[in-house]
């Protein structure tokens, strides 16, 4: 079958997503991963944009993060101050979605700078609200595509944490989150071990341990239990395809 | 409480005097808006009369401060996601930034807002728990940590933000400057309570009767405004939830227009310096344009106040 690295991650994605979670949406493949999940096993999900929309259901594609689709028809709308003490510093988000251009063994993510702070050769986007969603949110999943370059061994500048130098050092600062639960790329998913230490979980079909180490920064360890996951189905692409992105904005 | 806030019969002015009166060189100013209600209109007119040193202080610097580095009025930016959203990267300040020709303050969305909360409410700074990210803390010495007394836990601190002009774009307002504003609320009410000056601009100005039916939806109370400005469509190419759409397209090309100075140069003489207000800018966008950002009504249930 035939299906597109974005699609296979936007699919594995929504799997991981429960009913009756509360989830701090992004645009693009999050938020497409989502209404996939509300459509088909999680129709109690509870999507909070940043923006400050709680309960969105969003009739066409929303294209920024403050769509006014997301507005009209939501269960409540507040400010930003109150999305990010009310909802997610006092616990309320289940599940947070990350990216950025880096990520390393630990989980721990880079959105900010490549090269030296205060002289950045490339300088990116920065935190937005992805700082207090990888510290709080109970839950917190990334979506990108496996290339070495994006899996250093460690990351030029920390924008945000998954279990800084080792699990033990995330659980002494007492972050309320648990941090990254798991990493959907296009090769496979990696999910922390004991440690904190992100681990190969998972294998898309057809595909290999040797091509994950290959697109890796680091010697990446092969879960003793390692899994493969179910190709995306009929129709779970055709809610995708012709319900949620029709014209391919983001697939 | 100064005087010309007082004033009532005095505020409701155009934009361009609005600006002339209350942007001086040198200013912090905020443009408020996540996304929603963006004030393009008087970035554009602060672009027009040539301000210049401003520190531009926004969560989102967005298209407008884009567009306001190019034109050479800003000396320094204060922000937390600097991104063409939806889009991708924000070419002018980046590249400015990269090129060691423009100063930069960051932080978290959260800090960000966190700094207006702290201005709009008159404290000292605000705290809030750790994120175990701590490279940002060690690149801004506006962060700071603090041991809380209750507990004896680090929290971390920043201070308040007060702007010397906040710029509010709403769907209503009074002439006296009491604002209704609904869709998302971002920062705007605290945005407009830290700042020093006020301006609002307004898609409609309406009987003060208008604002009294409904005023849960009052935001911003005329007591902390300057200024009350007219301006229909001051917000595009973002949008006013109810009254016309985001002009996503025009986001995109953007992307491409920013990628080359001459094209941006090209850009503002024809679309900022080549117009005299937002009015005519509305005007050349066209009918094409107004058609595709054309929204259908949706109305809320009226709600009952009782009369008491």
């Amino acid at each position: 079958m035939d299906y597109t690295a974005s699609e296979l991650m936007t699919i594995n994605a929504a799997r991981l997503l429960r009913d009756g979670d509360s989830v701090f949406v992004g645009v693009g493949l999050p938020n497409l991963a989502c209404n996939l999940a509300m459509r088909t096993h999680a129709p109690n999900l509870l999507m909070i944009y940043e923006a400050g929309v709680i309960g969105a259901r969003p009739s066409r594609l929303p294209l920024s993060i403050g769509d006014p689709t997301l507005v009209s028809g939501a269960a409540g709308v507040c400010s930003m101050y109150d999305i990010f003490t009310l909802y997610l510093q006092r616990g309320n988000v289940d599940v947070g979605f990350l990216g950025g251009a880096q990520i390393d063994r630990f989980g721990n993510i880079n959105a900010t700078v490549i090269g030296e702070y205060s002289h950045p050769k490339v300088r990116l986007p920065g935190s937005g609200g992805s700082m207090e969603i990888a510290a709080w949110a109970d839950r917190c999943y990334i979506m990108t595509p496996h290339q070495r370059r994006r899996f250093p061994e460690k990351v030029d500048f920390r924008t945000s944490a998954g279990f800084l130098d080792g699990r033990g050092q995330r659980e002494a600062l007492g972050l309320r989150g648990r941090g990254p639960q798991a990493v959907v790329t296009d090769i496979g998913v990696l999910e922390p071990d004991e440690s904190g230490e992100l681990i190969l979980a998972a294998l898309h079909p057809g595909r290999s341990v040797e091509e994950a180490r290959a697109n890796t920064g680091w010697h990446l360890r092969v879960s003793p239990s390692l899994r493969y996951t179910d190709p995306p189905s009929d129709e779970e692409l055709r809610i995708l395809r012709q319900e949620l992105d029709p014209q391919g904005i983001y697939l | 409480m100064s005087d010309d806030k007082r004033k009532s019969s005095h505020k409701l002015i155009s934009l361009s005097e609005a600006i002339s009166r209350y942007v001086r060189d040198g200013d912090t100013i905020y443009l408020a808006g996540f996304t929603h209600l963006i004030p393009f209109a008087a970035g554009h007119e602060i672009i027009r009369q040539r301000r210049r040193d401003l520190v531009l202080a926004r969560a989102t610097p967005d298209l407008i401060y884009d567009q306001m580095v190019a034109a050479g009025c800003a000396r320094k930016v204060i922000f937390s996601y600097m991104g063409n959203p939806g889009v991708g990267s924000l070419r002018i300040v980046r590249s400015e930034i990269e090129a060691g020709r423009l100063e930069w303050e960051e932080y978290s969305h959260f800090s960000m807002i966190t700094r207006l909360q702290a201005g709009a409410a008159g404290l000292p700074f605000l705290p809030m728990n750790l994120t175990g990210a701590d490279d940002l803390e060690r690149a801004n010495p506006n962060y700071r940590r603090v041991t809380d007394p209750y507990t004896g836990r680090e929290v971390v601190v920043v201070p308040p933000l007060h702007p010397d002009v906040a710029v509010i774009h709403v769907q209503r307002a009074d002439a006296q400057g009491n604002a209704h504003i609904w869709g998302i609320i971002g920062e705007q009410k605290e945005v407009a309570f830290a700042a020093r000056r006020v301006i609002i601009t307004a898609e409609e100005i309406v009987d003060e009767a208008v604002i009294r039916s409904d005023p849960n939806r009052t935001l911003i109370p005329a007591f902390i405004v300057d200024a009350v400005c007219r301006v229909p469509y001051a917000a595009h190419p973002s949008y006013t939830q109810g009254y016309y759409d985001r002009d996503n397209d025009f986001y995109l090309q953007w992307d491409k227009i920013s990628e080359d100075p001459a094209r941006v140069q090209a850009y503002l003489d024809e679309w900022v310096f080549g117009v005299q207000d937002r009015d005519e800018y509305w005007h050349k966008l066209g009918p094409e344009v107004h058609a595709r950002l054309a929204v259908r009504p949706r109305l809320a249930a009226p709600v009952n106040y009782g009369d008491y």
